[in-house]
Order: structure tokens, then C-alpha cells, then sequence
């Protein structure tokens, strides 16, 4: 089976590696290079701390127990530099207290290690950490890569499995079985007038996927797995199947580096808010940690504002406060760079994970938000388990391309 | 065989030289009104002052606050660039490290 | 001309234009002149102290110095610029004043708003303040391009700037036995500050042979003889040189600094045409310092910031100094390097038109004509001074390509030759070149350079100039370019001066804000 991946960053990576590995001829393309997009852009978080019992945490667990065994296995894993930290998240007002140790106490009911801290232990853990914290949940299961480092020793393994990667190689549109459906060329045979309604509706074998027209010419594929992150939705509309992923910005504060300061991944309790929130606004939420070179990140805003890649001073700024009421003894040190991304985003905060109704052959791993680098191998291996036919690793229903949330109102309307 | 400043008396531009003394990791150094916190350093005969990641010293390189080589930390407040802040009479300047942990 | 251009300096509402002018080198006080004669309102501000710029970088306040300008070409006239513009009623000169962000507005058409910190260099407790100026002139100038060789990060490497800055500047000499090497004309001042403070300057190297510097002067020779100032400049340091029996070598480079905790001796050896070493030709010699530089870089990030597009290099300007991107004009050595008369006359005119004047006025032909003599004049230096391609001959693999992060040349090698890791980001973040304090600005060029020669879809062996990335560089909404000038954070900012809200700059014309 030939399988062309859409996209060479962390989850495209992922995806490239696990199917590779079972044997499928893989091709990996990206209109830049790997690693370039939302991948480079990120902090490089692998999180159980930020999600509530439900389907993501259980994919967060699956692919927590993932990363480890996949990283014992690549000879290049040094450039991940993984970092098994653990985080710890803290409220600062009596009511965080109390929403933190109630969301504390289901996520231990769905199996996560989360333990409180006291005024003692919490110091000891993160000594300049402001003493004004009501309540300190402490996660060992967060962890940390190099983002770009991982994805990239994903891929070389992909590549190392066989998988051929083509850069600076954009996807046009799509070919079917009965040629080519927008029309641009062999339409004799295939023109199907390319609304994307004919897709929703029909599901007949002259509709299957049999490539994809690039920038370099047309890839032969049985089967296409579009892992585009904010670019996605993008991607499916070309390929005739249009689906409601919306780019979300999010900027991180890099400071100098300077000597050991954060020890853990520390998170502002209001983190699960602003993640959950489908607000449009402006939201901040501290994310404060250090990394191997000695720099301080400190994230993370959300923002829509569609693919403006503006950097926003009144942003930074907002990020620089809310740091500094955790870590006060901060304030002198230097922020030497800033960078803003943009996140995935479904409407339901769920991401995509499997084939699409409306066009058989397209496959869907997206949608992941803020949470692709740590979700990517779990992702990987769910969409391994449902092309090869093996017992899925977790139910993969929730994350279905069907759902209303994906198709959005006006693709819906064809497929009801 | 080190940096120097052209003295004031036989200096062509007839310049004045108002004395200053700094601390550099504790120890006086004398300089005049108006040099950079390098130039007191590199006047005083001081090359290197920092280190990189390895350990490796460091000193001025650019000269004009691009390489971010000199870097020094004057009363307290860390990674000011020494080629380009005005040394000012008592200022207490420690230098700084890159090695992980290490700080003087 | 004045009363002329004055209506068309003025907003509809009857006030001046307020251009703001970044830089107060000879471009951007030359800006600031030609802006308050257009009738606008004028703020002009620079990270240093004193204005001057590099070019004309004044002793310190304190110094009291009675002869500032027999260290200086052309200073009466730089004296007359500067009293004139700081005295000025409509201009506003704010000085250690560092530009942290350019922020394009909502409303595309525009100028941006220029976010900007003021207090001393790397202070704490730096006034945060925003301008929103009608136009804005870019006039941020360059700074030394040192190639990286095995030991330039030793103490006692300098480059040409850094020794060039001290001694003009406080009158502190790098060293008393010294070399000075590279390309450019650059080398020739900064030889002959050295020689006027004392120091014993044993060769002055570059890098190109007679045959590329001979070729580059010599083309359409008229054009050299109305550059008359910077020739007699020049032939000024050569005479100098020649006093001092000091050896001007062509086709010879540094290609190594050694010491034991500081640069003790160089080695030099001849380079073929292509800045190839030739081995056998290696001389040691002794230094207490050696200053080093192959051209310039342009101080790109606010243009990068602002929208601008860039062309080869440079920013892009047409012939009245305007960039691409809404309400900003560009002038100096960020649009090419060419020195300082014709940054001057590029100043003039970006000035002009910014404040709204017309550039195809009468009273600015000589003007334009001076600017184009200047582009001239940059083309000719560009041909004389190539950095060869084959430079990276004298890479060991454990040379320091990154200074900041200590990444040297065998690790960003390896990364940029795999097909996994070798885009630039990716390098960048594998490998942490360029990710260190400086932010790329010392390595940026050649971490380019040698990445792009060794992409993996570049021909192996390949020995010429670096080939495109198969990476498109057309714009793709929402990704990032990787260029190693965007640098959205221009300047560091502390956390706590970031948190602080800015202070409202002053509405009033004339009106002088509180220094802090």
C-alpha cells in the first residue's frame, strides 16, 4: 500500500514512522521543510497535568508509555533531549485551590499521578517560586522534548524504514479513481464539477483516492494522511473533503540563559481554562520552564487571529506579568527572543484521528491543538492500528472525522 | 602586551581624565569618567572576563553590542553588555558564566 | 523650499508630520535634517549616548576633549549637522534609547509603531515608550561580518569595529602588536587608528588578490574620481600605512588565532583567488591582538520587523529611499554598504520624502545625484571585496561556527547533510547555532552559507557558490520565515520592564519628555 503523509512536522512525522515501520511505502511531503511549522514553534510539551478524564487524557497516557520505548530505539535520540521533569501546576487564589484539587482528584480517578504539595515540599521543588500559592498539584508523568529534535529523529527513523521525503513539495489536489475531480486536467474522464458536496455524499469506489497532484507532479497513493496542523483544513478543502480546523496563535518568551532557576514544567492553574476555552480573545496562561541550554521559556497566549503572524508587544507584555506572579525574582532577567506559532484548533479541542467519510482514502491526523508533540506517537500508533486492521490501542470513536465539529455546519449539511 | 588607554596628558584630542574606581568581583579597578565598563576592564589590562558554554574564556569581541561576548553583571542586574554601559563611580561588577551552575 | 514643502509636511488637521528617525549615524542625522526642512516634526533616536553612529563616534561627555575631530573625517561638518538638528524646535533627540519591537498595525497602510526603551544600555528599570509616527526611517547601519576561523573566539580577537569603536571612542588601544586582517577598505582606518594611538600594526591583510581588489576599483574609473571625499580618504590611510612601513598584503588571510587563554600568535597563509588557503604557505606570527573583518552586515531586524522587503541582502528602496512596507523609507548601510557620504546623501533624501517632500524636487537633485553616485560606489566596493566561497577551507571540525552556543563545524555539518535535519529552522534548533545570546547576529551569515552548500539537495562536492534551497522562499501564510535577520525581539528587554505598561509619549510638538 502506498501512502502519501501530508506534512513533515511532529505528528506527519510520527505517522510516517509507524506506517513505515508496518511495512507501507511511504512518502512525506511538505511545502517547507521538516520541522519548519507549528513543530518548530512549540514548546515541546508532553502533558498529562493539563487534561481532564476523557479521550485525550487517554491518549496523552498512551502516548506517554510510547515515548520512552521509541526513543530507546533511535539512534539520534539526543537531539529530543528528552526530559522527564514532571510538572507542577499551582493556584494562586483560594477558588484555583479549590478548582485545582477538584480536577487534581478525577484525573487520579483516571489513573493519573498527581500528588499535592505542601508549603515544604513545594519550596524544596521550586525554591523561586512565589510563596503566594494556595494549592501545588505535582505531575511526574510531564515531560519534555526538543521539539524540532524530536520530530526530526521521528522522521529519520521513518526515513531509515524506508519513507522517501520530498521538501518544498506542495499538495494542489487530489486524483481518483475516476480522474481528476477539480477539473485541472485528464477531466474528461473525472470531472465531477469538484464541489466539495458530490464528496460528502458519495461513497463509491470511483471516488477512492488513487493520488495526489503536487508542485513536483502527481504521487500515486492508495491512501493519504493529511497531518497538515493549522494548514489541515487547507489541505482538505484542495483534496475536495474541507474540514473545520482553524489556526490558533500562541507566542513563548525565550529569557537568556541564566543559572538553574525552574526546575519543573510550572503552570498557572488557569492553564486548563484557557486550553478548554473556545474564546476568541486574548488568553495567558503561565507555562515557565527552563531548558537544557539555560533559557527560560514562558508561554503560552492563545489568540485567534487567523494566520496573522504578527508578534504583539501588548502579548508579551501580558506574558511577562503573569510570569512574574509566579516568579517574581525574575524581573531582571532578559528576554532575548520571542516566537509565536499557530496550533491546530477543532472546535471541540479534540483532535482528528482516522479516515474521512466523504473521500475514501483520506485519512486524518490533525486537530491537535497545543498538545501535538506530546499526542504525536500515541496519534501514530491509533492511525497504524486502524489502516492495518490491528485492535486499536484506545477507542478511537471520539476522534472520528465524522463528528459534527470536524465537518463544520456547512460540510455537514451534504453528509446528513 | 595588553590593552591600554592613551594617556589623557599625551593624549592629541587634550581630553580630561576624571578617576573612577569600579569593583570587579570585589577587587577595585580604576578607570576615568565616561569609559564603557569594557573599556575600564580592557584599560586595566583585563582581556577576558566571561565564559562560554565550555568554560572557555571570553572578552570584548564586537565592541558595539552585536556578539553579546562581554557580558557582565553590574549591581545585580545580569547580562549587561560591558561594551555598551557607561562605567559609573562605585559600580559593583561580577562576571558571569555560561557553564551550567556556575555562577560567581 | 521650505515654505513650499511645508504644506505637504502637514496632516490635514494642520500638524507637522512626525517622522521618527532610528539611528543617529550619518544617514539617520542627515534623515532628521532633511525631515525638519520638509517642516516635520522630528524624533531621532539612538541606543548610544552621543550621536555619531560608528562612523562619527564621539568621545564621551565626560572626557571634556578639546580635539574630538582629529580622530574623524569630515567632523566640522558632522558637528554643524548634529547642533543643528539637537537644537532644532521641532526635533526631539533621544538618546540611549533602544528600539525592542516594531509593531505593524491593524491598519496596513501605516507606518509601524516603534516600541521603544529608554534608560541605560541593558538597564532594569528603562522607561518603556511607544511612538506612532507618520513615517519612519530605518537608519540602523552595519556591523563587522567576521567569518568564523579556528580560535576567533580567543580573547584578544577583536573585530575591526571593536578595536575601531575603542579607540575612537575612549581612546583605549586593543594591543600593541597587532594585525589586522579581512576585506574591505575598513581595514585601512582601523590600521591607522591603531598607528595614531601607538600601537605597532606589524600587516594589514586582505584576503582578495590585487587581480579581484585591482578589477573591482578599476571599473568605469569616473565613477572613483566623483567619490572624491572617500578617495582622499583612503589615500590618506595608505600614505599613513607607508609612513609606518606598514605591509598591505593582498591574497593573504588569517586563517587561525592561538593561544593559551588569549590569541598569542596568528597564522596566515596565501589564499588562491577563491579564498581557498594554500597549504605550504603558513606563516605564524606573535600579536597581543589581532583585529579581524570581512565586510559588513546590515542591522536588519527592524526592517525585517517593519515589513520590509529585502533584495541580495539589503533592504530594498526605491529611488526616494521608500521601502516596501507602508510609511517607512530605509537609509545607509541596511540598503547597501557603501560609507558614509553616500549614507549621508541616502539619508537626505529618505528624510525628504518622509516628511512628505517631493524627491523629484529641484531643490534635491544633487541630492539624488550624490545617492546614485553612492550606489555606484557600493557596487564597486562589492566587486573589489568578495568574500570567496572558499573560505570554509580553513574550518577544522571543532571550529566555533557559533560563538554564543559553542556549536562548531562538524555538528552543523552533519545536521545540515541530513535529509531529516538539514532545513534551516531545523538546523537552527538541532543544532542551537545562532539560538544564543547574540541571536544570530554573528553567525547568522555563514550558519546561511554553510548550510546552503550542504543541503542535501545540492550536488555533492559541490565547490562554488551555495545553490537555492529546494525550500521555497515564497510566503506561506502562518509559517515563519527562517531568515536569520528576524529577530522579533530586537533588543533584550527585561521581564520586568516588559510587564511595565508604557508610558504615553509626548502629543505636543516641542514638547520634551522627562529623561529617566
Amino acid at each position: 500500500m502506498r501512502v502519501v503523509v501530508v506534512g513533515a512536522g511532529i505528528v506527519g512525522a510520527a505517522c510516517a514512522r509507524e506506517l513505515a515501520r508496518a511495512g507501507l511505502a511511504v512518502t512525506v511531503l511538505d511545502r517547507g521543510g521538516p520541522a519548519a511549522g507549528t513543530t518548530a514553534h512549540g514548546e515541546g510539551n508532553i502533558l498529562v497535568s493539563d487534561k481532564g478524564p476523557g479521550p485525550e487524557l487517554e491518549l496523552a497516557k498512551l502516548s506517554r508509555s510510547l515515548w520512552p520505548e521509541i526513543l530507546d530505539g533511535l539512534p539520534n535520540a539526543g537531539g529530543v533531549e528528552w526530559d522527564p521533569k514532571g510538572g507542577i501546576v499551582v493556584a494562586t487564589t483560594p477558588e484555583g485551590a479549590r478548582e485545582l484539587e477538584k480536577f487534581a482528584e478525577s484525573q487520579r480517578a483516571a489513573g493519573v499521578t498527581a500528588e499535592a504539595l505542601d508549603a515544604a515540599s513545594l519550596a524544596a521543588a521550586e525554591p523561586h517560586l512565589t510563596r503566594e500559592v494556595t494549592a501545588a498539584v505535582h505531575y511526574p508523568d510531564d515531560a519534555q522534548v526538543q521539539p524540532s529534535g524530536a520530530a526530526t529523529a521521528l522522521l529519520s527513523d521513518a526515513l531509515r524504514h524506508g519513507a522517501d521525503l520530498r521538501t518544498g513539495c506542495e499538495l494542489i489536489g487530489v486524483r481518483t479513481h475516476d480522474g481528476y475531480p477539480d477539473g485541472s486536467r485528464d477531466g474528461a474522464s473525472g470531472e465531477r464539477g469538484g464541489a466539495s458536496s458530490v464528496w460528502s455524499v458519495s461513497r463509491a469506489d470511483g471516488n477512492r483516492l488513487t493520488g495526489v497532484r503536487t508542485s513536483q507532479g502527481v504521487i500515486d497513493a492508495d491512501l493519504v494522511v493529511n497531518a497538515a496542523g493549522p494548514w489541515s483544513g487547507e489541505v482538505a478543502a484542495r483534496l475536495g473533503a474541507p474540514i473545520d480546523v482553524r489556526p490558533r496563535r500562541g507566542e513563548v518568551l525565550v529569557t537568556a540563559p541564566l543559572p538553574p532557576t525552574v526546575f519543573h514544567k510550572v503552570y498557572d492553574a488557569d492553564y486548563v481554562g484557557a486550553v478548554g476555552s473556545g474564546s476568541q480573545d486574548l488568553q495567558a496562561s503561565t507555562v515557565i520552564e527552563s531548558t537544557g541550554a539555560g533559557t527560560i521559556l514562558i508561554g503560552s497566549s492563545r489568540r485567534q487571529v487567523g494566520f496573522d503572524d504578527r508578534i504583539r508587544p501588548f502579548v508579551l507584555a501580558e506574558l511577562a506579568r503573569k510570569a512574574l506572579r509566579l516568579y517574581p525574582s525574575l524581573a531582571g532577567v532578559q528576554v532575548m527572543r520571542a516566537y509565536g506559532g499557530f496550533r491546530p484548533y477543532v472546535p471541540d479541542h479534540l483532535p482528528v484521528i482516522g479516515p474521512d467519510p466523504r473521500l475514501p482514502g483520506l485519512w486524518h491526523a490533525t486537530g491537535h491543538e497545543g498538545a501535538g508533540i506530546g499526542l504525536s506517537v500515541g496519534t501514530a500508533r491509533l492511525l497504524r492500528e486502524l489502516v492495518t486492521g490491528a485492535v486499536p490501542s484506545l477507542d478511537p470513536e471520539p476522534f472520528r472525522a465524522g463528528r459534527p465539529a470536524v465537518l463544520g455546519a456547512d460540510a455537514c449539511e451534504g453528509a446528513a | 602586551m595588553s590593552p591600554r588607554i592613551v594617556p589623557a596628558r599625551t593624549d592629541a584630542v587634550r581630553r580630561r581624565a576624571t578617576p573612577l574606581t569600579i569593583t570587579v568581583d570585589g577587587v577595585p579597578v580604576p578607570g576615568a569618567d565616561g569609559q564603557t565598563v569594557a573599556g575600564v576592564l580592557l584599560a586595566g589590562g583585563r582581556l577576558s572576563w566571561r565564559s562560554g558554554p565550555s568554560g572557555a574564556p571570553r572578552g570584548v569581541f564586537c565592541g558595539i553590542g552585536v556578539c553579546f561576548d562581554c557580558l557582565v553583571t553590574v549591581n545585580g542586574e545580569r547580562d549587561v553588555r560591558a561594551c555598551r554601559r557607561r562605567a559609573c563611580d562605585g559600580d559593583v561588577v561580577t562576571t558571569q558564566s555560561r557553564e551550567p551552575g556556575e555562577e560567581r | 523650499m521650505t515654505r513650499n514643502t511645508d504644506a505637504r509636511a502637514r496632516h490635514t488637521g494642520g500638524r507637522p508630520r512626525h517622522v521618527v528617525v532610528v539611528g543617529a549615524g550619518p544617514a539617520g542625522l542627515a534623515a532628521a535634517a532633511a525631515a525638519l526642512r520638509a517642516g516635520a516634526r522630528v524624533t531621532l533616536l539612538d541606543a548610544s549616548d552621543r550621536p555619531g553612529g560608528q562612523y562619527h563616534r564621539m568621545l564621551p561627555a565626560a572626557y571634556e576633549a578639546e580635539d574630538n575631530g582629529r580622530l574623524h573625517h569630515g567632523w566640522d561638518d558632522f558637528e554643524r549637522l548634529r547642533t543643528h538638528v539637537q537644537s532644532h524646535p521641532r526635533a526631539e533627540w533621544w538618546p540611549d534609547s533602544a528600539v525592542w519591537a516594531l509593531e505593524r498595525p491593524d491598519d496596513t497602510t501605516s507606518a509601524p509603531h516603534v516600541h521603544v526603551l529608554r534608560g541605560p544600555a541593558d538597564g532594569t528599570e528603562r522607561y518603556r515608550s511607544v511612538l506612532t509616527p507618520d513615517a519612519l526611517v530605518l537608519a540602523t547601519g552595519a556591523h563587522d561580518r567576521v567569518l568564523p576561523f579556528p580560535g576567533w573566539q580567543l580573547p584578544g580577537v577583536f573585530t575591526a569595529g571593536a578595536a575601531q569603536a575603542l579607540a575612537k571612542g575612549e581612546r583605549v588601544v586593543v594591543g600593541d602588536e597587532v594585525v589586522v586582517a579581512g576585506s574591505g577598505p575598513f581595514l585601512l582606518p582601523v590600521a591607522a587608528s591603531l598607528l595614531e594611538a601607538g600601537s605597532d600594526v606589524l600587516e594589514v591583510l586582505e584576503a582578495n588578490p590585487a587581480s579581484t581588489v585591482l578589477r573591482g576599483w578599476s571599473r568605469r574609473p569616473w565613477e572613483l574620481a566623483a567619490q572624491s571625499g572617500k578617495a582622499a580618504e583612503l589615500a590618506e590611510y595608505t600614505g599613513l600605512l607607508a609612513r609606518h612601513r606598514v605591509p598591505y598584503r593582498l591574497g593573504r588571510a588569517v586563517i587561525e588565532a592561538r593561544g593559551d587563554g588569549r590569541v598569542e600568535e596568528v597564522v596566515t597563509a596565501r589564499l588562491t583567488a577563491d579564498w581557498t588557503p594554500v597549504p605550504g604557505t603558513e606563516r605564524t606570527v606573535p600579536v597581543d591582538a589581532l583585529c579581524v573583518t570581512h565586510g559588513f552586515s546590515p542591522q536588519l531586524e527592524l526592517p525585517v520587523a517593519a515589513g520590509c522587503a529585502l533584495s541580495e541582502g539589503f533592504v530594498q528602496v526605491d529611488d526616494a529611499q521608500r521601502t516596501t512596507a507602508p510609511g517607512v523609507y530605509a537609509a545607509g548601510e541596511i540598503t547597501g554598504i557603501a560609507g558614509a557620504p553616500a549614507a549621508r546623501a541616502e539619508g537626505l533624501l529618505a528624510g525628504w520624502t518622509a516628511a512628505g517632500g517631493d524627491p523629484s524636487d529641484r531643490t534635491v537633485r544633487d541630492v539624488v545625484r550624490r545617492r546614485d553616485r553612492g550606489r555606484a560606489f557600493a557596487a564597486r566596493l562589492a566587486a573589489a571585496h568578495p568574500i570567496g566561497t572558499g573560505w570554509p577551507g580553513w574550518l577544522r571540525p571543532d571550529t566555533l561556527i557559533c560563538r554564543c552556543e559553542e556549536t562548531d563545524y562538524r555538528t552543523l555539518r552533519a545536521a545540515a547533510e541530513d535529509p531529516a535535519t538539514g532545513a534551516p529552522r531545523a538546523v537552527k534548533l538541532g543544532t542551537r547555532a545562532g539560538l544564543g545570546p547574540c541571536q544570530a547576529r554573528m553567525c547568522g551569515p555563514a550558519v546561511a552559507d554553510l548550510c546552503a552548500r550542504r543541503a542535501p539537495d545540492s550536488a555533492p562536492a559541490h565547490d562554488g557558490l551555495a545553490p537555492d534551497r529546494s525550500v521555497p522562499e515564497r510566503a506561506v501564510p502562518g509559517l515563519a520565515s527562517a531568515s536569520h535577520h528576524r529577530r522579533p525581539v530586537a533588543q533584550p528587554i527585561r521581564l520586568g520592564e516588559l510587564a511595565a505598561s508604557p508610558g504615553r509619549p509626548p502629543e505636543e510638538e516641542g514638547e520634551h519628555t522627562d529623561e529617566r
